[in-house]
């Protein structure tokens, strides 16, 4: 399952990468997005699957499942989704001010 | 701790400036300052006495102690000198420039840069750790960059700055590389510990490299030949600060390096070449080139250069009496270093005199070039006599004290002809002739001053202002520098007893008595030696060739332009900054897409090559836990739903891809036995999601890429690549054993921190200001969506954009 998992996450990180590099900004925070899942995917798989139960004391008898991956995990999600907005409220006045969601048109003068 | 306090005091009072400053608007600024460096000076003074004696002071405070690098303060009879020059020189340009800045100017940035620059030279001179010395070595640089481009909007100004910055800081690097290479050697970075362990530092291989790098460090700071290019372009510093920065004290921090190492280093033939040899073309390079100038700022500038070579060249000369080892007949070897130190302090006094005089000069009359200047001798009588003085006494003339010291170095120069070491019996030659030939360009410069400015027809028309007497508050500084170079003349033996001889004993400290290294210093010896013979000869050709100035003037401008040391150096900048600003230029092209690619570029070739390189990837799906058919759904859905984005057409289709995405992550946290996390994820997946939805009206629709094929094809590469890198390595790691997984401690958690649930107990209680932060970033975000959604554009701001 974990090689599975990781193979998952490779090609979620791929697609990412394709849509990061991609003119709209639109697609770029999409891509952000994505490549988020795959490391919250890929912190859970590298600390083992499946190896123990539920970590809540009390549970059960068998050992735990590694319970810091999760605490890790958890600040991740809301930390990107503090990310998420704000760069999607970013795009909104960034389209509103330059009337454009296209990276290329955007940059200023060559001699700046 | 006294010393310690030394060097503290300048800072803690630049410090505090600021508040002064504010606080007494009507009083000149530089009255306050001028406490620091006086209380420093009798401070300093009152261990002259014991100095003297032989004693030398040691206090150490440790700073970095396993890498054997403390703050060890270390006053001894050569830093006594060094720091009696700087506070003393100091105390009197700061009473000078307060008469010569106007409280209209930025004082207060002045001065700070001043006690800045005062209390890293007192570092310089008083530290015993490399390390510590290499930090306020480059303090000065830095401060001496702040000084030189005091009136910045002038733009020779910035580029003096400049210069002075990338070729001090340039050696500073080459002197920290030797510093290194002698801590390597040595095992220590103690200057006294490396001197008490000679042998071993001899014995290396990096001796002669941690030479020439130490050198390179003096050179550039002394600026000695080819490195002298940027004392003439420092002098748009204010003038005092060419009094003393550039002429008194920093540039002597070279020559102190020198003195400084000269126990480790002299005695080794590449030394003495290295260190003579420059000099004593930097002595004649210096006055040669002093008396083509116009600029009487830059007339001195070049013969400080001159100076500088002097007593560089007599510190090699008298390394020689190391090679030798200490004998009755070597001593007299010594007397060139006793002649450097003696003409280090005689310079400073006259040097520092004429730099005055001529800030003076330019000050009420509003120039300084000679061509316009002439016959202000009846106007600024005072002036003149410090000029006439100054001069007499730099060309070597009696009853001044740079008789004294020059007669020295000629004496210096004729008895290392008398060696057959180092190859000295076939070229011991040219010290005597260079030198003799150098002092007569500085006779004629010091002509040039004096009867340039002060003889002739005065030229009312072509000066700025109507020349008068300048007043008496800046008189007062040059007139005790004068007193000191008339009265080291008359009584040379009590500087030679109290502060010369303990410096000897820095310089020469295998030798058992210093006092044998003191000679008696006389004017007259009864009979007339070689040395005043030479004296003769440089006033004799010296008025000469002032006479038929005119004539042999032309013969500067036989030498191109274009391959003068400034015109390299200038190239050398230019090319670098067009090169760079190309280079950067073709890579920095303003797309996001580029900067990207280079990240990922790099981080694939990072990350996968070293890994391939190490050849540590490895799969073992041994251990891995079983694949259950639902998951194995849950795995196509997620591939499926994030190919299908890339493919979308509508906006809403990506939306709710990504949604399908997010909850099916929430899946996976529910299987792998993590329900905190598949609660969490799927709050956030809702407000994520409806959060795209309400953007959606305000964002514009998916435009199909327009881009090329291979673009495409490059980007899809590039994604795979990475795609790929991350498997890798992911799949590598998987199996990783080598350490004990730090979890298991938090399993305690009931005892630990009283909660059941452990991944709570982490974020609440074990990493609770992790979380605490983690609400802060929140926090942040949100400010900046309110205000990104709030702020309204200001009327007309909106123009900049569409310009």
């Amino acid at each position: 399952m974990e090689s599975l998992m990781i193979i998952l996450v490779g090609i979620l990180v791929a697609i990412a990468t394709y849509l990061i590099l991609s003119r709209s900004v639109f697609r770029v925070i999409m891509g952000t997005a994505i490549l988020s899942h795959a490391v919250h995917l890929l912190l859970l798989t590298v600390g083992g699957l499946k190896k123990g139960d539920v970590p809540i004391i009390g549970q059960a008898d068998e050992a735990f499942t590694d319970a810091l991956p999760q605490a890790l995990i958890l600040t991740a999600i809301v930390i990107s989704f503090a990310v998420t907005a704000f760069l999607l409220v970013l795009a909104y006045r960034m389209y509103l001010t330059n009337g454009t969601d296209d990276f290329s048109q955007l940059g200023g003068k060559s001699d700046e | 701790m006294i010393v310690a306090f030394s060097i503290m005091l300048p800072f803690i009072a630049a410090a505090l400036i600021p508040f002064i400053y504010r606080r007494f608007k009507n009083i000149h600024l530089g009255w306050f300052v001028l406490v620091v460096p006086a209380v420093l000076f009798t401070l300093l003074a009152s261990y002259i006495p014991r100095i003297a004696n032989g004693e030398t002071f040691v206090k150490t405070y440790e700073w970095i102690p396993t890498f054997g690098i403390n703050i060890t303060t270390y006053l001894d009879g050569l830093s006594m000198i060094f720091s009696l020059l700087i506070t003393g020189v100091g105390s009197l340009v700061i009473l000078y420039s307060i008469f010569y800045l106007s409280t209209k100017e930025s004082l207060h940035h002045f001065y700070c840069y001043l006690l800045l620059f005062m209390g890293a030279m007192l570092g310089v001179v008083l530290s015993d750790n490399l390390m510590v010395l290499y930090v306020f070595w480059e303090l000065t640089s830095v401060s001496s960059f702040l000084l030189i481009a005091f009136w910045h909007h002038r733009k020779a100004s910035r580029a003096g700055a400049r210069k002075a910055m990338i070729i001090t800081v340039s050696g500073g690097v080459a002197m920290l590389a030797g510093f290194l290479m002698l801590y390597v050697a040595s095992g220590t970075f103690s200057i006294r510990e490396i001197i008490a362990n000679l042998e071993v530092v001899q014995a290396s291989a990096l001796f002669v490299p941690a030479m020439l790098l130490v050198l390179l460090g003096a050179f550039t700071k002394s600026a000695q030949f080819p490195f002298h290019i940027w004392l003439p372009d420092a002098m748009e510093a204010p003038t005092p600060v060419s009094a003393y920065l550039h002429s008194a004290t920093m540039v002597k921090a070279g020559i102190y390096l020198v003195a400084r190492t000269t126990p480790i280093f002299g005695g080794h033939e590449v030394w003495f070449w290295t260190v003579s040899g420059v000099g004593i073309l930097t002595l004649f390079w210096g006055s040669f080139n002093a008396v083509k100038q116009f600029d009487l700022k830059a007339l001195l500038a070049y013969s400080t250069i001159s100076q500088l070579g002097l007593i560089m060249s007599l510190f090699g000369l008298g390394s020689a009496a190391l090679h030798l080892g200490y004998a009755s007949d070597t001593v007299i070897y010594t007397q060139a270093t006793f002649a450097a130190l003696f003409h280090l302090i005689n310079h400073s006094t006259f040097k520092g005199a004429l730099f005055m005089m001529v800030g003076i000069v330019d000050h009420e009359v509003g120039t300084r070039d000679i061509r316009r200047l002439g016959g202000l001798m009846a106007l600024m009588p005072f002036t003149f006599t410090i000029a006439v003085i100054g001069s007499f006494s730099m060309a070597g003339l009696p009853p001044f004290n740079g008789f004294l010291s020059k007669e020295m170095f000629f004496a210096a120069t004729v008895n290392i002809m008398q060696l057959n070491i180092f190859s000295l019996d076939n070229f011991g030659l040219i010290f005597p002739v260079v030198a003799w030939i150098a002092s007569i360009f500085t006779f004629v410069y010091c002509a040039i001053i004096v009867m340039r400015t002060f003889f002739g027809k005065i030229q009312p028309d072509r000066l700025e202002k109507p020349p008068h007497e300048a007043p008496i508050g800046m008189l007062i500084s040059p007139y005790i520098l004068i007193t000191f170079v008339v009265g080291i003349f008359i009584f040379p033996n009590v500087l030679g007893h109290y502060i010369l001889q303990p410096a000897m004993a820095s310089i020469y400290p295998m030798f058992p008595s210093s006092e044998e290294l003191t000679p008696h210093i006389a004017a007259w010896h009864g009979y007339i030696n070689t040395e005043l013979w030479m004296t003769f000869g440089v006033i004799v050709f010296g008025i000469l060739l002032y006479r038929t100035l005119k004539k042999w003037r032309p013969m500067y401008q036989i030498f191109p332009q274009k391959y003068t040391f400034n015109a390299i150096y200038e190239r050398i900048i230019g090319s670098g900054e067009s090169y760079s600003s190309r280079i950067t230029n073709r890579y920095m092209n303003g797309h996001l897409s580029y900067y990207f690619i280079y990240i990922y570029v790099f981080f694939i070739a990072v990350l996968a090559g070293y890994a391939l390189y190490a050849d540590v990837l490895s799969w073992d799906p041994s251990k891995d836990s079983a694949i259950e058919p639902y998951e194995l759904i849950l795995v196509f859905v997620m591939v499926f739903a994030a190919g299908a984005i890339l493919f979308a057409k509508q906006r809403i289709t990506v939306v709710l891809l990504n949604g399908v995405l997010g909850y099916s992550v929430a899946f996976f946290f529910v299987l792998f036995r993590a329900p905190d996390l598949a609660l969490t994820q799927l709050v956030v997946e809702s407000i994520t999601t409806a959060l795209f939805l309400l953007a959606f009206k305000y964002l514009p629709k998916i435009q199909p890429e327009k881009v090329s094929n291979s673009i495409k094809i490059t980007k899809a590469m590039i994604s795979i690549a990475v795609g790929a890198t991350v498997t890798l390595i992911g799949l590598a790691v998987m199996n990783y054993d080598k350490f004990e997984p730090i979890s298991a401690y938090f399993e305690d958690a009931y005892n630990l921190a009283g909660g059941k649930n452990i991944v709570n107990t982490i974020l609440g209680d074990f990493r609770a200001f992790d979380t605490m932060l983690e609400v802060v970033v929140l926090f942040i975000a949100g400010l900046g969506v309110y205000t990104l959604i709030k702020l309204k554009a200001k009327k007309g701001d909106t123009d900049v954009e569409s310009k």
